[in-house]
């Protein structure tokens, strides 16, 4: 039997969980119309009041709330207590513009330890556990974040930080690391240096790994699985909400399980920020329900997923998360379809005959759009017959209109013609004229 | 014979089939044979040159999408029905031709087919003499 760490709410009855989410989202709601300003001006607009939100139902009647939102209000406006209640500061990089700082009270605190207690218990981890720790300390959330919720469930924390990469595997030897904690993609970077390194994997003791700050894929996850021979589990979590721990897979590695008696989750439509029914595919959206410092109501998170809301086999009751799609800055409306450039690449993916190299071209012939996907044709594959690329541009094509359901023409390239890029690449070019 | 020829991906677009033969020529390469199959969205190049391994570094080297195929060369006099001889014996033994080339030279013609089964075509010819 895996272990869970509070049984009683992770795997509470969802009646049960509707109450105490009414309960505490009427507790927030007061927080922060009396206690910050910005909160209470947009709740006034709105024509609401306190009283107007009697349960969890009545949370779409609220007004969201933007990460500009927080920008403008920078460093403290949005904060719900005294400066003298808050114990920790935390702040985002700051890559467009001010940093967005979030500030935690001692309950804070100790919820955040709590929710990575339930984390690090769902990836295996007990008061015997060596756990690395190879986030970042510092203001990212991700260092210390982990850190406490290692603590609080007594395993051995070792507080190593990013880099260095040799003294992260001579510790992982000499200490008998067994829970590794890091992004995915340092992950994948350790297992590399590792097999360089001289240190044979079965001299190390590692069983899993806890990874997220970033977004990977499948094919990442069964690359680290195999390379380090562990449990690869996805964590989710955003600075703005607490950090790590909003949400994790358990053992099961089915979607993430979001800690929802801390964090209401729904998905919106990007566009017309209406509330979409379980299964669709749009903007993960969150309310906190039990922070003091930072209370944040249905805070955008551009990123796009979708809930299932059907009990996990692991005997959880939360409602799991998809591994992110993409961002919904990146949607696309195609002849009225939403559409995400990563729908796109899924389907890539899973073709083995095809590098993801791809660039997509919108345009509108005649009032109609059009939607072209450009693949660059992989030497592996390319042997000298037409009929056989014909046949792949045919497949690409069929799979693509069951996976999204819009024609796309797809067009072969000549490899490198679509530009590489390491971090944000230039997928979509959209002609359209408006 | 047995011959080994070149297969590049083109987009139909200009300038790419000039690019493929700048390149080689820079490196000396020497162009036997050389056809283009192509539909309205982009064509294989196949070429048959003095140096196919040396020609094939060259092209990736410039990042062309190429493949080494093997095809069966004939010469046989340059009369049509001499051509048209060896696709009998080849469709009489049920044996496709996935494309076929040729180009002459005085006398001779040079035959590049590309066959469902090249080693029972390479049989079948050399039994009818045509090789």
């Amino acid at each position: 039997m895996m272990e869970i760490w509070n049984r009683h709410f992770e795997c509470m009855d969802r009646d049960e969980l509707k109450k105490v989410q009414s309960e505490r989202l009427r507790t927030t709601v007061e927080r922060i119309y009396f206690n910050v300003p910005f909160y209470r001006h947009k709740m006034q607009e709105a024509g609401l009041g306190p009283e107007s939100i009697k349960n969890i139902d009545d949370i779409s009647k609220l007004p969201f709330t933007t990460k500009t939102d927080l920008r403008d209000n920078y460093p403290f406006g949005l904060f719900a207590v005294p400066m003298s209640e808050i114990v920790r500061l935390h702040a985002t990089s700051g890559t467009t513009g001010k940093p967005t700082v979030v500030g935690y009270t001692r309950n804070d605190i100790s919820t955040w330890s709590e929710v990575i207690a339930r984390t690090l218990t769902a990836a295996g981890a007990t008061r015997n556990d060596f756990i690395q720790i190879a986030y970042g300390y510092g203001l990212f959330t991700g260092g210390l974040g982990l850190h406490y919720g290692g603590e609080k469930i007594g395993a051995s924390v070792i507080p190593v930080s990013g880099g260095n990469t040799t003294r992260q595997i001579q510790l992982m030897h000499d200490f008998g690391t067994t829970i590794l904690a890091c992004t995915p993609s340092y992950a994948l970077f350790i297992a590399e240096a590792l097999q360089e390194s001289g240190i044979n994997r079965d001299e190390l003791k590692l069983k899993a790994g806890v990874f997220g700050a970033e977004p990977w894929t499948e094919n990442m996850r069964r690359e680290i699985e195999d390379k380090l021979r562990i449990k690869a589990i996805d964590i989710y979590g955003l600075s703005e909400v607490i950090g790590p721990g909003v949400a994790s897979e358990c053992s099961f590695q089915n979607g993430l399980h979001i800690n929802e008696d801390h964090f209401y989750p729904e998905i919106v439509d990007p566009v017309t920020l209406k509330v979409l029914p379980e299964g669709a595919i749009g903007e993960l959206v969150f309310t906190t329900i039990t922070k003091e410092g930072l209370p944040l109501i249905r805070y955008r998170t551009r990123d796009l997923t979708r809930l299932t809301y059907e009990k996990c086999r692991c005997g959880r009751t939360f409602v799991r998360m998809e591994k992110c799609f993409g961002r919904s800055d990146d949607m696309l409306i195609i002849r009225g379809v939403n559409l995400f450039p990563s729908q796109i690449e899924t389907v890539l993916l899973e073709m083995s005959e095809i590098k993801p190299h791809y660039r997509i071209i919108v345009d509108r012939v005649n009032n109609l759009d059009t939607l072209e996907l450009q693949v660059e044709v992989d030497e592996v594959f390319f042997q000298d017959k037409i009929s056989q690329l014909q046949i792949l541009t045919e497949k690409l094509q069929d799979n693509l209109d069951k996976a999204i359901g819009l024609t796309v023409k797809v067009t072969l390239v000549e490899p490198k013609t679509i530009e590489r890029s390491e971090g944000k690449a230039k997928r979509v070019i959209d002609k359209r004229k408006y | 014979m047995i011959v080994n020829q070149l297969s590049v991906f083109l987009e139909n677009k200009s300038g790419r089939l000039t690019k493929v033969l700048e390149v080689l020529g820079m490196e000396n390469i020497k162009i036997v044979a050389l056809s283009v199959a192509d539909t309205t969205e982009f064509g294989i190049l196949r070429l048959i040159v003095s140096d196919h391994e040396k020609a094939k570094a060259i092209l990736k080297q410039n990042s062309f999408t190429v493949n080494i195929t093997e095809v069966i060369s004939v010469v046989t006099p340059n009369e049509a029905k001499h051509y048209a001889g060896i696709l009998k014996i080849l469709s009489d033994i049920d044996i496709s031709v996935e494309y076929t080339y040729a180009f002459s030279s005085g006398e001779k013609s040079v035959i590049i087919l590309r066959c469902s089964n090249n080693e029972k075509a390479i049989e079948a010819l050399k039994k009818h003499k045509m090789i």
